[in-house]
């Protein structure tokens, strides 16, 4: 079940869970915005993460929330705006700090090692905790080999979450879909980010897939007490999981507040499911 | 004085590279392949011209249209037999066959023609024009090379803006499958894209004959190596840059002969076009695609 | 149910490199058995230092094009600078170091350095760009070793070692020794590279890949070939595995080219053209990208290849155009079979038709 939570308002006039009131938010973004050929692909935006919550990031297709991903990790340089990461500021960072920095990702159309296994995958996101030198791989020296067996064992366990032990040594590329999107996750959390971001996680499941998808991330919520933020289109499970909502139109903020306020909020209706009450209007 | 004697030589060496590299850059604009095998296309124009106008007393003119004829096929044939197969392979594949395809044209040319030079006759003669009392010399090659290469690019850039092939052929590499989708047939497209490259390398070759007259099977080789140089010295795919690409190498390799070393001259072109490329990624006229995530 | 029908990637990987290990070392018996006793023609026994040599350059130009998916079309370029640089180490310690197996090994060493570092000279620039401009670069900077080393002198007299750019100004005392002589290269070079010496060149190349492949950094060049951008996603430092994979390979090419070069009394530059990059780029392709087996056998096929079809002389390197293009087709195209039957009556015909010739 969803936790009970309490939003408050913080001096920032962002909302966060009452439990990370008192710790510094993961990230801050203030006032951030793009400009993709000559459109604000992303403007003005404002986003506030606790350090534990589940936030989502829901909007129309074209809204900008991939952009807003891109953006955070530095895919995109932002134009304007500052985004601060457990309090720094991650101006002038590139894509490989920002991760090394906390915030790990996952992509809305699967990149995954296709041609490494399912372990490889994940050890390789686990690069930056080794430190054993090329000469010690080629020689096989003992540090090597311990932070080999190390990492392994991690990277087993961390799979063991999402059910894919036992695939440790399967291609990638040749997984079906839906593990492919669970390797994404692990192997983002393999980096151990204190910013999760997921994005469309439950794109192309089934009901039941999508069921154990919201189960997983909720274990991996407890189990690793970070903040995930995820874009996702399937209602049911943002609403569900989600503590905190932000919804994108036109690449600008126009509502944010928990999942109650959001369904009942005007705005969004309007633009986000304003075509479906509208339908639901003429079928009546 | 002598440094616009040099500076249109460059031009007209230039020239050539540019017709040769209209090739390449037109090719992988719609083929997204490095054909290798183009400088191999005009050494067997220049042969045909050779043959043609040498021993079977052509008027020069009828000559180069008949090699460019013989390429304009030789670049259908090679595409259909050899790259068409493998639209669908990795590019690494094509490579490789495209300099197979060059090999075998080299090495043919070996058998049919033999490896000893033979002396290419100026498909105009060896006159030149005498300016500023003689001061400034300029062969009637050059001229002729320099306005074929005016003709060539408006006539080409016409072609591809006002056309119907033409606007089939920007379709077809901007996006295959959708111009196939608007009724374009893309395989057509394709063959016409290798005839009018080969076509226009035939007449490199009789140009850089005439220009410089030994006749190799590889004497398409380097300069097949420094017009692709060009194009994607002008960015690869277009064709204003293959221009501009191929005018720059040629004045620069020109004054690099002249000023700092002819042994070095190569060495000194190649370092320019590493050094465009660092400031111009895509070359000085090409698009830089971003990756979409 | 589906899990046994996904390849388990561990054990087939495994297995590949033991097979590796186990072929090299087998082929190395026999060779070594029938050139010892004098079962192999002169000329193949001429040709196995080559063919090692070609196989390194093979693993070399794997760990590029195949391990980390960066295509560089002047890896001969490596391979020229190791040669000219370890055969002039050589020669400079013929007299320090009498016992050639040591010289060699030095040479080799010194030679493999000095490649790496025009490897990381020439990596700074060249892996800021991507795809076809990082080929087109690697070309140019193949064609600018070339050009450099053709107009390069140097020697040595007493007072130490002498260069010279363009034409011999090296202005050497008397008793001075011009060693390398711009476009004549270097000659005079002692042969004291033996195919022991290359099998052992080539297992430590296949062990560097194998091990490498299987650690951090290894992980990492496959992981930016399979997927940039998620690679950053997870913290990898692009450049700089990148220049690794580049340097290293540069390392073994240059290790290579001492090796090639010490087989033969004179060498030049222009050896190590386009020409020879396209080569070694052809093993790799025909061995499969990535696939260390593969390539070094494609290497040492492809070297004896054209002795072989020596008998058909003047038509030898045709029907090696032929064979390339025709085993291109045949590995790549996916209805090949529809393919091949429509091409079938040219198929046969074209080899016949060559050899009535």
């Amino acid at each position: 079940m969803k936790p009970k939570t309490k939003y408050v308002q913080v001096p920032s006039r962002s909302i966060l869970p009452d439990r990370d009131i008192a710790r510094e938010p993961v990230l801050e973004c203030i006032n951030l915005g793009i400009t993709l050929g000559g459109i604000k692909a992303v403007d003005n935006f404002n986003l506030t993460i606790g350090r534990t919550e589940i936030a989502g990031l829901i909007g129309p297709n074209g809204a900008g929330k991939t952009t807003v991903f891109n953006l955070l990790t530095k895919v995109y340089q932002p134009t304007t705006g500052t985004i601060l990461l457990n309090g720094k500021d991650t101006h002038g960072m590139n894509t490989m700090q920002v991760n090394k920095a906390g915030i790990a990702r996952t992509f809305q159309n699967i990149r995954l090692f296709k041609n490494l296994s399912v372990v490889d995958n994940v050890k390789a996101a686990m690069n930056n905790e080794m430190h054993y030198n090329m000469l010690s791989a080629i020689l096989r020296l003992p540090n090597y080999r311990r932070e080999e067996v190390a990492a392994h064992r991690r990277a087993l366990k961390l799979l063991s979450i999402f059910d894919m032990q036992d695939m440790a040594d399967v291609r990638a590329g040749s997984l079906p879909y839906g593990a492919q999107r669970r390797l994404e996750i692990v192997r983002a959390l393999a980096t151990n980010p204190s910013l999760l971001l997921l994005d469309e996680p439950a794109a192309g499941m089934n009901p039941s897939e999508t069921a154990d998808l919201m189960d997983n991330i909720r274990k991996v919520h407890e189990m690793f007490q970070i903040a995930i933020v995820l874009i996702e289109h399937d209602m049911s499970l943002v609403m569900n999981i989600c503590e905190g909502i932000c919804v994108l139109n036109f690449g600008q903020v126009i509502a944010k507040g928990t999942p109650e306020e959001i369904q009942s909020n005007p705005a969004v209706i309007e633009a986000y499911l304003g075509r479906q009450s509208s339908h639901k209007e003429k079928e009546a | 004085m002598i440094f616009l004697n040099y500076f249109i030589s460059g031009i007209s060496l230039g020239s050539i590279y540019a017709i040769i590299a209209l090739g390449y850059t037109m090719v992988y604009g719609i083929a997204k392949m490095l054909n290798f095998a183009h400088g191999d296309v005009i050494m067997v124009g220049a042969y045909v011209c050779f043959y043609a106008v040498a021993r079977y007393n052509f008027n020069p003119f009828l000559g180069v249209l008949l090699a460019m004829i013989v390429c304009t096929f030789l670049g259908i044939i090679v595409e259909r037999l050899a790259y068409k197969p493998l639209r669908q392979a990795p590019s690494l594949a094509v490579l490789i066959t495209a300099i197979g395809v060059s090999y075998f044209l080299q090495n043919s040319a070996l058998l049919l023609w033999s490896s000893n030079p033979k002396v290419f006759p100026s498909i105009i003669g060896r006159g030149a024009f005498k300016l500023f009392d003689g001061e400034l010399s300029v062969s009637h090659i050059t001229a002729l090379t320099i306005i074929a290469c005016l003709v060539i690019m408006v006539v080409l850039t016409l072609f591809i803006s006002k056309t119907r092939l033409g606007k089939a052929m920007r379709a077809c590499s901007e996006d295959k499958g959708a111009a196939q989708l608007m009724g374009i047939n893309v395989n057509a497209t394709i063959s016409l894209t290798f005839a009018i490259g080969s076509g226009l390398a035939a007449i490199a070759g009789a140009l850089l004959c005439s220009a410089y007259p030994t006749l190799m099977p590889t004497t398409g080789a380097l300069p097949g190596i420094k017009a692709f140089t060009a194009a994607v010295f002008g960015g690869i795919g277009s064709i204003p840059g293959a221009f501009l690409g191929g005018l720059m190498l040629g004045v620069i390799e020109i004054f690099a002969k002249a000023y700092i070393s002819s042994q070095l001259s190569d060495a000194v072109v190649f370092a320019v076009l590493i050094i465009v490329l660092l400031v111009k990624p895509a070359g000085l006229l090409g698009r830089l695609t971003q990756e979409k995530v | 149910m589906t899990m046994r029908r996904l390849i388990n990637l561990k054990r087939v990987e495994a297995r590949r490199i033991y097979l590796t290990y186990f072929i090299v070392i087998i082929a190395y018996v026999i060779c070594q058995t029938m050139s010892s006793t004098r079962i192999l023609s002169s000329t193949m026994r001429g040709m196995l230092v080559p063919i090692c040599a070609y196989m390194v350059m093979s693993i070399s130009l794997n760990l590029v094009v195949g391990i980390s998916g960066e295509l560089s079309l002047g890896h001969a370029g490596f391979m020229s600078v190791g040669a000219f640089s370890g055969v002039a180490a050589a020669i400079l310690m013929q007299s320090v170091i009498p016992f050639a197996p040591v010289r060699l090994a030095l040479a080799m060493i010194i030679a493999a350095i000095f490649a790496a570092i025009a490897g990381f000279l020439i990596g700074i620039p060249v892996l800021r760009l991507k795809g076809d401009y990082l080929a087109i670069v690697t070309l140019a900077f193949g064609e600018i070793i070339k050009s450099i080393l053709n107009n390069f002198y140097m020697g040595m007299d007493s007072g130490g070692i002498q260069f010279s750019m363009l034409s011999d100004t090296t202005r050497l005392l008397p008793g001075g020794k011009l060693i390398i002589r711009g476009p004549m290269g270097i000659s005079g070079i002692q042969k004291i590279a033996t195919f022991p010496a290359g099998f052992i060149l080539v297992m430590i190349s296949l062990m560097i890949v194998f091990n490498l492949v299987n650690s951090r950094s290894g992980r990492a060049f496959m992981a930016i070939r399979d997927d940039r951008i998620a690679a950053e996603s997870i913290g990898l430092d692009i450049t700089k595995y990148k220049m690794m994979a580049f340097v290293l390979s540069a390392a073994m090419a240059g290790a290579a080219g001492a090796l090639f070069a010490m087989n033969y009394s004179t060498i030049v530059a222009n050896k190590f053209d386009f020409n020879t990059s396209i080569l070694i780029l052809v093993f790799v392709v025909l061995g499969g990208q990535g696939n260390m087996l593969g390539g070094i056998i494609a290497a040492a096929a492809l070297t004896i290849l054209p002795e072989k079809l020596r008998q058909f002389s003047d038509y030898r390197m045709l029907l090696y155009a032929v064979i390339l293009i025709v085993t291109m087709l045949g590995t790549n195209n996916q209805d090949i079979r529809n393919f091949f039957a429509k091409l079938n009556p040219f198929r046969h015909k074209e080899p016949e038709e060559e050899e009535a010739a």
